[in-house]
């Protein structure tokens, strides 16, 4: 090994304090920009390339065709900013049976509505569908289901009850395609074999735009379409951006945070890098004049201090890459696979960019103070042994003796002013670990809203349960082949017990129904509401709650797919019957991908649905005993036919998993600025040994020396703590908005507003609590030090 | 106390480090109220490890050392933090002023650590610049003083708690001739006003004209020591 080799090594060997400060910083800031960077690049790579290769639509468009000719929709091909287009293909909502059986379906199952295309080949300028497995529906009597619709194979076959005839289809194929443009496909002629009188004519059409990167370059494209069909016949569209979005949601809302922790945890870095690094340097002062003395260029001694700083960020950098991977594991797990691809994992250039950034960014921390070590004087630096004195702080030394504190106190008080330059840095470590407090907290206490208020049926403590067959919304319902619905319970007579029922609050009914809406692909969950249930009802971010029939309250997400505002319509279609509902309200729940439509019960009965509530959420009383009154109502309920439980709603693992990488990435920032303030109280303590021998041969108590070393970091402490709260509330209202933004939904504002004045100074006391823990060790050691040794240290 | 009774009472105290010959091999030593003992030797004799002993600095491998009364061999970081704060004053050779701050908030020290009414260390510090003629430089920093002067506002400070005991660890050794004569003049001063104090030195005139007794080191072992002066009656720590 090279002399300088020996160097490098036995100053990494000799400082372990240091050299652990410098592997734990890049292993957190690497950790957390891998994790960003990857996700962000990983989690939409899937799509863009199937995107790609299927030449997937820019838009999808649906057609009344009662106002539209099949020839004026080919003709659309010509509008402007138009490069390709797919269709006129003729669409329908059909109610299919299952007429064989199968591993997940029996036969005699009634599906849920699907829209099914009449194609008459796979391939195309646009959507080219990838067949799964089977082959293309070529004639009448085939049909090809889309993949991860409905769980049957090739060689099955489905009946359509409500079609001319009955007729029963083979299913041929099973195709994937990239933006789901219908549930199912048959051939042209067969669409029409399909068509009841009472259907509702429509086209789909599928096009490709020349600027398609952004919804506003969508929107515009869009409005071009509808300029060049006659009025009204543009009924729905959706793009491939809400796609994207919906099926990357998931990972995307991973990527704000990560990317805030990123580059809190590298800035950090840097600052305490640059920290460790300077120390060394003062803190060897005469060493690095004998390396020169004994001949050492100051090139060489400026790379034995990068170097120095390199081999423990090179080992952060390693464990980070690790540690980054192996978190996006159950983050990108879902993604590619949905696609047809193989499972998503961190790009090979992320995993080789980031590390490197990072070591740039740690030699140029590193580089600053090496080049003051390569500058300094031979003969000063061997003279002199030890960093000297600077005389500074000495007018504050002077008023904080006359402050009426033991003098411990006053004196650990006026230490920062002696160096400013390294309470200063110490001062930012702080405030870097306190804002990431803060902005990890405020992430938690988001979360904490979002998981509460996600669910629909998460309102009152107690579900009813009325029978019919209601699962959670977006769940596929299937009800027995040929048999008529299980009967609900009489809502008047539910009503009845639970009003009767003594500790009873307040109570609303929900049904729940499969519908198409316009500009929706497939079909949409409907959630109808019965009674008072606005005490129930889910976060609003805008419009209201709903008061009156022909109402609808959806996401941001629904809104964003269809292309549609609150104050919109949504046309609802169910077996040939048609309702229009206005969209009076956008709420906030990721309940059914956040894709239910939420409406009064009169909506299901004016698609001919049944409309009597499944469930009814009930508050009870404050002060009642939740198992007798459960007990009580169930003997009530039994007669009506309807069952009472406990409402119990279902944590998300998405965002279990948010919070324990928030709790994760905040304590390593934490413990970073914490080892920060250590490793300068450290340096700050060998600086002093001599003075601190002479205090404690004048009498003073190692309690006292632990006083006096605390002091001196809890003003700044407090101080940066004071400043950086307001940073971390700075950044988690610029952060959570983005987290919404990523999976659609625009989060309500009182799911952002979450800090409170108690937590505000609660949170200010963190960096009174990091400076002092950082500091706590050190001071341990200079109560410790030997005073003799250290009267020694002239 | 009597007046024959020991301010400082070393028995057979012996002081190893690691694996080398003892600094300090079966020292006994008595020291009564009032006499100023030096302490010669070579270096490396064990004047030092000696003077740290008795400070609480250190403590003994064996043996036993007891001051005014107390026994100090066996005291815990923090007894023996108070321990010197109560009975000891300690003069260094390089002074171990602290640089940034006065020569009054240096002298004051001691009774603030020792958590003295603010007023009552205040007033003692003055009259203890007055008494060694300093108190023109009380809010001058230390390093603008010369040597004698800053060794006067080290013996200052040293006093502050009133000790039972001064220690002097080569006191005149950073100084030059004049200062050292000064500082000379002081200590017996002190001494004549009946401080107890152990001074550890190579200057045989400093041992000549403030010790009572002087006691010599050589490897570790006392090796000569003049007869004690007997009892001083009435002896106290000084007051100025």
């Amino acid at each position: 090994m090279s002399a300088l080799g020996r160097v490098v090594r036995a100053g990494v060997g000799r400082r372990r304090v240091q050299t652990a400060v410098l592997v734990l910083t890049t292993l957190m800031s690497v950790t957390a920009s891998v994790l960003a960077a990857g996700l962000l690049v990983a989690a939409r790579a899937p799509f863009d390339h199937a995107f790609a290769r299927q030449h997937g639509a820019h838009l999808t468009a649906q057609f009344d065709g009662t106002k539209v000719t099949a020839a004026q929709l080919t003709a659309t091909a010509r509008t402007s900013g138009v490069t390709a287009t797919a269709g006129p293909f003729r669409t329908l909502s059909v109610r299919p049976r299952t007429a064989s059986g199968s591993d997940a379906l029996p036969a005699g199952v009634d599906l849920p509505p699907m829209t099914v295309a009449g194609r008459a080949d796979a391939s195309g300028r646009v959507d080219g569908l990838s067949l799964v497995s089977g082959t293309w529906a070529t004639r009448p009597g085939q049909i090809v289901l889309a993949y991860g619709k409905v769980p049957m194979e090739p060689g099955g076959r489905l009946t359509f009850p409500d079609a001319p005839g009955s007729p029963t289809l083979t299913v041929v194929g099973v195709a994937r395609s990239v933006t789901g443009t219908a549930d199912a496909w048959v051939t042209p002629a067969q669409a029409g074999a399909l068509t009841t009188p009472n259907s509702p004519s429509a086209y789909e059409m599928l096009y490709r735009f020349r600027h398609a990167g952004t919804d506003s370059q969508l929107a515009a494209d869009r409005a071009a379409i509808r300029a060049t069909v006659p009025k009204g016949a543009l009924t729905g569209s959706y793009s491939y951006l809400a796609v994207k979005r919906q099926e990357t949601a998931n990972a995307m809302a991973f990527v704000p945070f990560l990317a805030a922790f990123g580059v809190l945890g590298l800035l950090l870095s840097v600052l305490v890098i640059g920290i460790v690094v300077s120390g060394a340097v003062g803190a060897a002062t005469r060493r690095i004049g004998i390396l020169k003395s004994l001949g050492f260029t100051p090139a060489q001694v400026v790379r034995a201090y990068v170097g120095q700083a390199l081999i423990p960020a090179g080992v952060g950098c390693v464990l980070g890459l690790g540690l980054g991977n192996l978190l996006a594991v159950p983050v990108l797990g879902e993604v590619g696979t949905a696609f047809g691809g193989p499972a998503a994992s961190i790009p090979v250039w992320v995993n080789a960019v980031v590390p490197a950034a990072a070591l740039v960014l740690v030699a140029a921390a590193a580089l600053v103070p090496a080049l003051r070590a390569g500058r300094l004087r031979t003969v000063a630096a061997i003279t002199v042994g030890r960093t000297p004195g600077v005389g500074r702080g000495r007018l504050v030394r002077r008023l904080t003796g006359r402050l009426p504190v033991p003098r411990a106190v006053s004196l650990g008080l006026a230490n920062p002013c002696a160096r400013p330059a390294r309470s200063a840095t110490t001062a930012a470590a702080v405030a870097f670990g306190a804002a990431a407090v803060t902005f990890g907290v405020g992430l938690a206490l988001t979360l904490g809203a979002v998981q509460s208020g996600r669910m629909l049926n998460s309102a009152g403590q107690v579900v009813v349960e009325a029978g019919g067959g209601q699962g959670p919304a977006g769940a596929q319902v299937v009800h027995a082949g040929g048999e008529s619905d299980i009967p609900k319970a009489d809502p008047a007579k539910v009503a009845a017990v639970l009003r009767a029922q003594r500790g009873t609050g307040r109570f609303y009914g929900t049904a729940q129904a499969e519908a198409v809406a316009s500009g929706i692909t497939g079909t949409t969950t409907v959630v109808a509401y019965q009674g008072e249930s606005s005490w129930g009802a889910p976060q609003l971010v805008s419009g209201r709650w709903l008061y009156g029939p022909g109402q609808a309250v959806v996401t941001t997400r629904f809104l964003k797919a269809a292309g549609l505002r609150v104050g919109d319509t949504v046309t609802l279609t169910e077996r040939g019957r048609r309702t229009s509902v206005r969209i009076v309200g956008e709420a906030f729940f990721t309940e059914g991908e956040g894709m239910a439509l939420l409406t009064p019960t009169s909506t299901l009965a004016a698609l001919g649905l049944d409309a009597k509530p499944g469930q009814y959420h009930v508050q009870t009383k404050p002060g009642t005993a939740l198992a007798p009154y459960l007990t009580s109502l169930n003997t009530a309920l039994g007669p009506v036919g309807a069952v009472a439980r406990a409402n119990t709603s279902n944590a998300s693992e998405v965002i279990a998993t948010m919070d324990a990488l928030v709790g994760t990435l905040t304590l390593m920032l934490v413990v970073v600025a914490g080892l920060g303030v250590l490793n300068t109280v450290v340096l700050d303590t060998r600086d002093r040994v001599h003075d601190l021998g002479v205090l404690k041969a004048l009498g003073m108590a190692p309690r006292q020396t632990v006083t006096m070393v605390l002091t001196s970091v809890a003003g700044i402490g407090l101080l940066a703590g004071v400043a950086a709260v307001p940073a971390g509330v700075a950044l988690h209202r610029l952060v959570t908005p983005l987290m919404g933004d990523a999976v659609g939904m625009t989060l309500p504002a009182s799911d952002i507003a979450v800090y409170h004045a108690p937590q505000l100074a609660l949170l200010a006391l963190g960096g009174l609590l990091i400076a002092a823990t950082g500091a706590f060790l050190p001071a341990g050691w200079a109560a410790r030090s030997d005073t003799a040794t250290a009267l020694r240290s002239e | 106390m009597t007046a024959t009774a020991p301010v400082i009472d070393i028995r057979d105290v012996t002081r190893t480090y690691g694996e080398g010959p003892p600094a300090l091999a079966g020292v006994t030593l008595s020291v009564r109220a009032g006499e100023a003992v030096a302490v010669l030797g070579p270096s490396g004799s064990g004047k030092s490890t000696l003077l740290n002993l008795v400070a609480g600095l250190d403590r003994p491998s064996a043996g036993s050392i007891t001051v005014d009364g107390q026994r100090v061999d066996g005291l815990s970081e923090a007894r023996s933090a108070e321990y010197r704060r109560a009975k000891v004053g300690m003069v260094f050779q390089f002074f171990n002023l602290l640089d940034d701050l006065t020569v009054a908030d240096n002298v004051l020290l001691p009774a603030q650590l020792a958590g003295l009414p603010r007023a009552e260390a205040r007033e003692r510090a003055t009259r203890l610049l007055e008494y060694l003629r300093i108190d023109r430089h009380a809010d001058a920093y230390p390093g603008r003083l010369s040597g004698g002067e800053r060794q006067r506002v080290a013996v200052a400070r040293a006093l502050m708690n009133r000790p039972a005991l001064l220690l002097a660890d080569e006191p005149t050794g950073a100084l030059d001739t004049a200062s050292g004569d000064d500082v000379r003049e002081l200590l017996a001063e002190l001494n004549a006003r009946g401080q107890t104090i152990i001074l550890v030195t190579h200057d045989l005139g400093l041992a000549e004209s403030c010790a009572t007794r002087t006691v010599e080191l050589v490897d570790g072992r006392i090796v000569r020591g003049t007869a004690g002066i007997g009892d001083i009656e009435g002896a106290a720590a000084v007051s100025p």
